[in-house]
């Protein structure tokens, strides 16, 4: 009976990184059946970090970002093409022109897709854009390059940051509106949250924090926005980088654990169905799914991070063609990357489950810096700015649940006990942009704290 | 030829730079950006350059073609 699973018919719904990963490493394992691959957008598969810096710069145009195949899954790739449920009974995906794949095993990897102006009416104003696809970055790439007079992006999470950084290393003005207290305060914390603000400001943008964005002016183009402290901003163009929303709604009716967090799996990849129990023959992977994680209390873990998608692709296309003992767990610490005014920003663990944090090596006034964070006496994320050598160092801490502060070795000074502040995580709800990294497990000691009034 | 950097392994040691000034060029002290589609009289500079990443982080190859049926 394993022999089967080298067989059969396998359909992977999404044709993106994780999509494209899959449909490799498939074929890496054995897999010799039949292999469909199923996307939404026209293209091949393409990579998107290059979208919000390369692109934006001038360096790159969007239609040159097609990813490398590793090898060629030899696969049936239907582009264009919407998938609007499965039936998990019938073993079928049903697809918008009205044919159904019947599969054998069947991976979700449909991501997530750029979070909407809420008020379409201003989000149609020709000048407003959102940047997640091919056709948002060459279509904002244009408007930059005819220079614009001044560009408000709202939202100063990684895409508002970079997008911000682009505009101003194109010399264009720019005008950043965030929520919260400090540019990607809800991916970093408090501390390096200052530095960021302090690049911001010091490259010569526009930084608004402490308010929102009320609404959108223009009569046909956009000209600017009403702000919630009273003040407008006239601007020519404006980007939405409000955060991701995960394509699920397609699973409505299928009786599979999907929700706004994404599609709930084990650590194997294998899809919850609705009543918690897990499937077979369903597998996730990418930015939609949300997993267990040991180091995280085993909370669910939901990721938008590049190297997350790969590793769990590869960790469900595992699974999908080896029996029950043979299979793996995929509990790759989580980690991401950013460049922003000059900056190399990289990070481990989950900088977000913290209470506290030490600077271990550097210093903010240098621009160089490991910021090691931990929650209740053990580390659990590091971050580093311009010192992604020392990055794997930290990853040991992190999976050995080593004592936090650090112990000696892990720092290029004394760390006093005293030194650790406390991490300045804020409330989600607080920011403009959703949170690129979700805990949305089950706390005991915080369930109280975790009730949001309104 | 395109092109792709795992920027999660990249390290900053910046020998693609070296081997391949036309493709890969740091921005800051340690960011990197790339050329995403390899022009073809890099293409051999840009093999040297993955072989020579210590962290292999760089891969090249074709993409899935556009007539994929």
């Amino acid at each position: 009976m394993p022999g089967d699973l080298k067989e059969g018919r396998i359909v992977i719904v999404g044709a993106s990184l994780a999509g494209l990963r899959a449909a490799e490493a498939l074929r890496e394992e054995g897999f010799t059946g039949s292999l469909t691959v199923v996307g939404d957008e026209p293209h091949p598969p393409y990579d998107r970090p290059p979208l919000s810096k390369q692109v934006l710069l001038g360096q790159a145009t969007a239609d040159t970002t097609g990813l490398p195949m590793r090898r060629d899954p030899n696969a049936d790739w239907r582009l264009g093409v919407r998938a609007t449920g499965v039936d998990l009974l019938a073993k079928q995906v049903l697809l918008e022109d009205g044919e159904s794949l019947p599969y054998d095993r069947l991976l979700i990897a449909t991501g997530t897709r750029a979070r909407p102006w809420p008020n379409p009416e201003e989000a149609s104003l020709d000048g407003v854009f959102t940047l997640r696809t091919r056709e948002d970055a060459g279509g904002l790439a244009e408007r930059l390059a005819a220079g614009p007079e001044r560009v408000l992006v709202i939202g100063a999470g990684f895409t508002g940051s970079e997008i911000a950084s682009a505009c101003r290393e194109r010399g264009l003005e720019v005008t950043v509106a965030e929520r919260g207290p400090a540019p990607l305060v809800g991916a970093l914390g408090g501390t390096l949250s200052k530095l960021a603000a302090v690049m911001h400001r010091n490259h010569g943008v526009d930084l608004r924090t402490g308010v929102t964005v009320t609404a959108l002016r223009g009569n046909g183009s956009f000209t600017g926005a009403e702000l919630s402290d009273g003040t407008r901003v006239d601007a020519d163009v404006c980007v939405v980088a409000l955060g991701a929303v995960r394509n699920v709604e397609w699973l409505a009716e299928s009786g599979l654990a999907a929700g706004p967090r994404g599609i709930a799996c084990d650590a194997g990849c294998r899809a919850f169905n609705m009543y918690g129990i897990v499937t077979d023959d369903v597998f996730v992977a990418g930015d939609v799914s949300r997993f267990p994680h040991p180091l995280f209390d085993y909370q669910m873990l939901s990721l938008e991070h590049w190297g997350n998608a790969v590793e769990q692709a590869e960790v469900a296309a595992h699974n999908m063609v080896n029996p029950g003992p043979l299979q793996r767990p995929h509990l790759a610490v989580p980690s991401f990357w950013s460049t922003q005014f000059g900056l190399n920003i990289k990070s481990v663990g989950v900088p977000t489950y913290s209470d506290h944090v030490v600077i271990a090596q550097g210093s903010l006034e240098a621009r160089r810096l490991a910021v090691v964070y931990g929650y209740k006496g053990r580390v659990t994320a590091a971050v580093t700015v311009d010192m992604a050598k020392s990055l794997d160092y930290y990853k040991h801490l992190i999976e050995t649940a080593a004592p936090f502060p650090p112990p000696p070795g892990a720092q290029d000074r004394a760390i006093a006990a005293d030194v650790a502040i406390p991490s300045d995580v804020p409330d989600p709800s607080g920011l403009s942009h959703g949170p690129t990294v979700a805990l949305t497990g089950y706390l005991p000691d915080r369930r109280l704290t975790l009730v949001q009034p309104g | 030829m395109q092109t792709v950097v795992d920027l999660t392994r990249c390290q900053g040691y910046a020998q693609c730079v070296f081997l391949a000034p036309e493709v890969f060029e740091l921005h800051g002290e340690e960011g990197l950006l790339y050329a995403t589609a390899v022009p073809d009289d890099q293409v051999e500079r840009v093999r040297q350059a993955a072989a020579a990443c210590p962290v292999q982080a760089i891969l090249l190859g074709e993409e899935v073609s556009a007539g994929a049926r």
